[in-house]
Parts: C-alpha cells; sequence; structure tokens
C-alpha cells in the first residue's frame, strides 16, 4: 500500500465534515464536522510528516490539537448561552436581522 | 529494541501488508463513523460516531509513528472534547431531533454538489501532486518520538508554545464569562415565596408523589386520582415539560386481559373456542 492513501482518507474525511457543515442545522452538531474537519488535517500532517521523515508536521498537528480544544471550549460556552436565550440550538432560529 | 528498529525499518520504506490491512479495514470504519455523524438525527448518536472515528484516527497516527500524538488524540480528543460534547448535548436536551424541513429550497442538494466537487478537487489536487518519495519517519525517531517532539517544541516554535498558553487561558476565561450569569436580583427567600403562595391561592400543601395511588412508582408515571385519571400535578415540571409522561392507566386493563388469555390457554378452553369461531365466521360469510 502506498503511505499516500493516508492523504485520500484525510480528504475524504474533511470532504464529509465539510458537506456536515453545510447541512446539518444544530450547532453541535455543526461544531462535531468542524472538529472532523480539524482531524482530518491532523491526519494529513501525520501522513507528510512521515512522508518528509521530520517531526515538524506532527508538531504543527500538535498546535492544532491544543487550538481545536480551546475552540471547543468556547464554542461550546457560545451554544450553551445561545440555548439559554433561545431554546433551541439550531442555527437557523437565529434569524432576527432577517426580514 | 529489536521490535523497535523493526518497526523503524517498515516505517522507513513503504508499508507492510500487516499495516494495509489495517488501513483498509478501518479505514473503512472511519468513513462510515464520519458519514453517521454528519447523517445521524440525533446528537447524542453523531457524538458517539465522531468519537469511534477519533480513535480509529488515533490508532492511523501510531501507525504512522506519531506514537505522542497518537496517545494524546485519545486522551484529549475522545477523552475531553467528546465527553464535552456530550455533557453539552445533556445539557441542551437529549430528545432534540434535527427538523428536516428546508427553509431555503434546494439547500440540501446544493450543499451535497458542492461537497462533492470539493471532494473531486481535493483529491484530484493530491493525485497530481508528485508524492512518490517517502523518506519515512524512522529516522526522526530514532532518539525517541517524545524526545524528538519536545527539542522541535522548545527550540524552533517555542515562541507558538508561548502564545498557545495564552490561548488556552483566553478559552477559559472566555467560557467562564460566556456561561457566567449575573444575578440582577435578590433571591427570594423561602418566607417571601411562602408568603406569595398563600396570596395567590395556588396549590398549598406539598405537591403528591408520583404513581403512588397506582401499583407503579416510577418517576415518570403519574399517580392515579380515586377516579382513575391520572394527575399531572404528581409528576416532575422537567418530565412534564418534555412531555416524559408514561400513562399507565390503560395497563391495568390491558395486564388483565393478557392473564385471562394465558389462563383460557392453561385450561384448554381455547381448543373447543377456535372451531365455534370458525363456524361462527363462516356463518357471517
Amino acid at each position: 500500500m502506498n503511505p499516500v492513501n493516508y492523504l485520500y482518507l484525510a480528504a475524504l474525511l474533511f470532504t464529509i465534515g465539510a458537506t456536515g457543515v453545510l447541512i446539518r442545522r444544530n450547532a453541535i452538531v455543526l461544531f462535531m464536522c468542524v472538529e472532523l474537519m480539524l482531524n482530518a488535517c491532523n491526519l494529513a500532517f501525520v501522513a507528510f510528516s512521515r512522508m518528509h521523515g521530520n517531526l515538524d508536521g506532527q508538531v504543527i498537528a500538535f498546535f492544532t490539537m491544543v487550538v481545536a480544544a480551546a475552540e471547543v471550549v468556547v464554542g461550546l460556552a457560545i451554544i450553551v448561552s445561545l440555548f439559554r436565550s433561545r431554546h433551541s440550538a439550531s442555527v437557523d432560529d437565529a434569524s432576527l436581522m432577517k426580514l | 529494541m529489536t521490535a523497535q528498529l523493526a518497526a523503524a525499518a517498515t516505517l522507513s520504506a513503504g508499508t507492510s501488508t500487516g499495516e494495509a490491512f489495517q488501513f483498509w479495514v478501518l479505514g473503512t470504519i472511519a468513513v462510515i463513523g464520519a458519514l453517521c455523524t454528519v447523517f445521524m438525527r440525533r446528537a447524542v448518536h453523531s457524538a458517539l460516531c465522531l468519537a469511534g472515528t477519533m480513535i480509529i484516527l488515533a490508532v492511523f497516527y501510531l501507525a504512522n509513528g506519531a506514537y505522542f500524538l497518537g496517545v494524546v488524540q485519545i486522551v484529549v480528543y475522545t477523552g475531553a472534547i467528546m465527553m464535552l460534547f456530550l455533557f453539552v448535548v445533556m445539557l441542551v436536551g437529549v430528545t432534540a431531533a434535527d427538523s428536516l424541513k428546508e427553509t431555503i429550497k434546494g439547500q440540501r442538494w446544493l450543499a451535497l454538489l458542492c461537497g462533492l466537487g470539493f471532494g473531486a478537487l481535493l483529491v484530484g489536487g493530491i493525485g497530481n501532486a508528485s508524492l512518490s518519495e517517502f523518506n519515512g519517519i524512522g529516522e526522526a525517531n530514532a532518539g525517541g518520538n517524545v524526545e524528538g517532539l519536545a527539542t522541535l517544541l522548545f527550540t524552533r516554535y517555542v515562541f507558538a508554545f508561548e502564545i498557545t498558553g495564552a490561548l488556552l487561558i483566553t478559552a477559559a476565561v472566555g467560557a467562564m464569562v460566556l456561561t457566567h450569569r449575573e444575578r440582577t436580583e435578590r433571591a427570594r427567600t423561602q418566607r417571601e415565596l411562602a408568603e406569595q403562595r398563600v396570596r395567590e391561592g395556588k396549590y398549598l400543601p406539598p405537591l403528591p408523589a408520583p404513581g403512588v395511588y397506582a401499583r407503579h412508582n416510577a418517576v415518570d408515571i403519574a399517580g392515579l386520582l380515586p377516579d382513575g385519571t391520572t394527575s399531572d400535578l404528581t409528576v416532575s415540571k422537567t418530565l412534564r415539560e418534555r412531555g416524559q409522561i408514561r400513562d399507565v392507566s390503560h395497563e391495568a386493563i390491558n395486564d388483565l386481559r393478557a392473564i385471562e388469555q394465558r389462563a383460557e390457554e392453561r385450561l384448554e378452553r381455547t381448543a373447543i373456542d377456535a372451531p365455534t369461531f370458525k363456524r361462527a365466521e363462516e356463518a357471517s360469510k
């Protein structure tokens, strides 16, 4: 097997995550899809690290994980406060600006 | 040590048959898990599928020689982040399923089309890139994966590492600020609440417990009043609002019917009854 297959898998997972972000309307599931995309990127970074024979890709993947953790904390806090004010986690319900 | 060397040898060259087998089996499961994350209607199911996908990705990290990242993936992603997700799902409401009504006409198909096009572009890009050379991670991991990562992290990437600390602190403070609610008025004391209840003439004594008048005492079963109707007062307000009250007023009658039927079978009355039924049916025809 060619290790390039890991890149194809990462591309597939990223695509699925991006499609999920476009399709779903529950804010929590949207966040999960974003996490899936970040994970796919991490897989690509790790595969590239193996490809080039140095550890820089893994360091970048490590930073991605840290940023993802921070992003999830803030994002879920936003979802919780949004749910408190409008009793719904659907992103379609937040349409105050709509005529 | 020999095992490590052997692993390093396989990682430096192409991939072994074992790794290929692992890739195709686990990769399929990972894609299925990702698809389930997107297409499951309940957020809980999505979260569980995503956790499975992340564990498989951790296995792939380990297979690619990223031993530290593989363990961090399991500890941080599936251990902390996914559990945080599940926690919020519990907070926001487990039973809330996504509505399938389209607000923008044809949005779903357009989104699918966009996704397919994007995927085709990505795959085409990877296919056109010259990725034939593989150096392998064995050499870089020779002094230990964690040691190698630490050396890079604290020399070349030390500034980014420091910034990460600032980011994490900001995120923690931000989460606290966002979820904190300032009390704008004084909390009413128990005495004031009691006086208000008397003044409004509401239900004064303590609320009745669920199911005590019937044969069940589960919390989601409304108690029966003497006239056989159920009283919603006996069920907790949360369950009432979610509509999770079980009605057992008909269950007693159904149970009785089942017992009677079983007794008839035991007494072999059906053997006599069945032909009479048939005859009655034929007569009615």
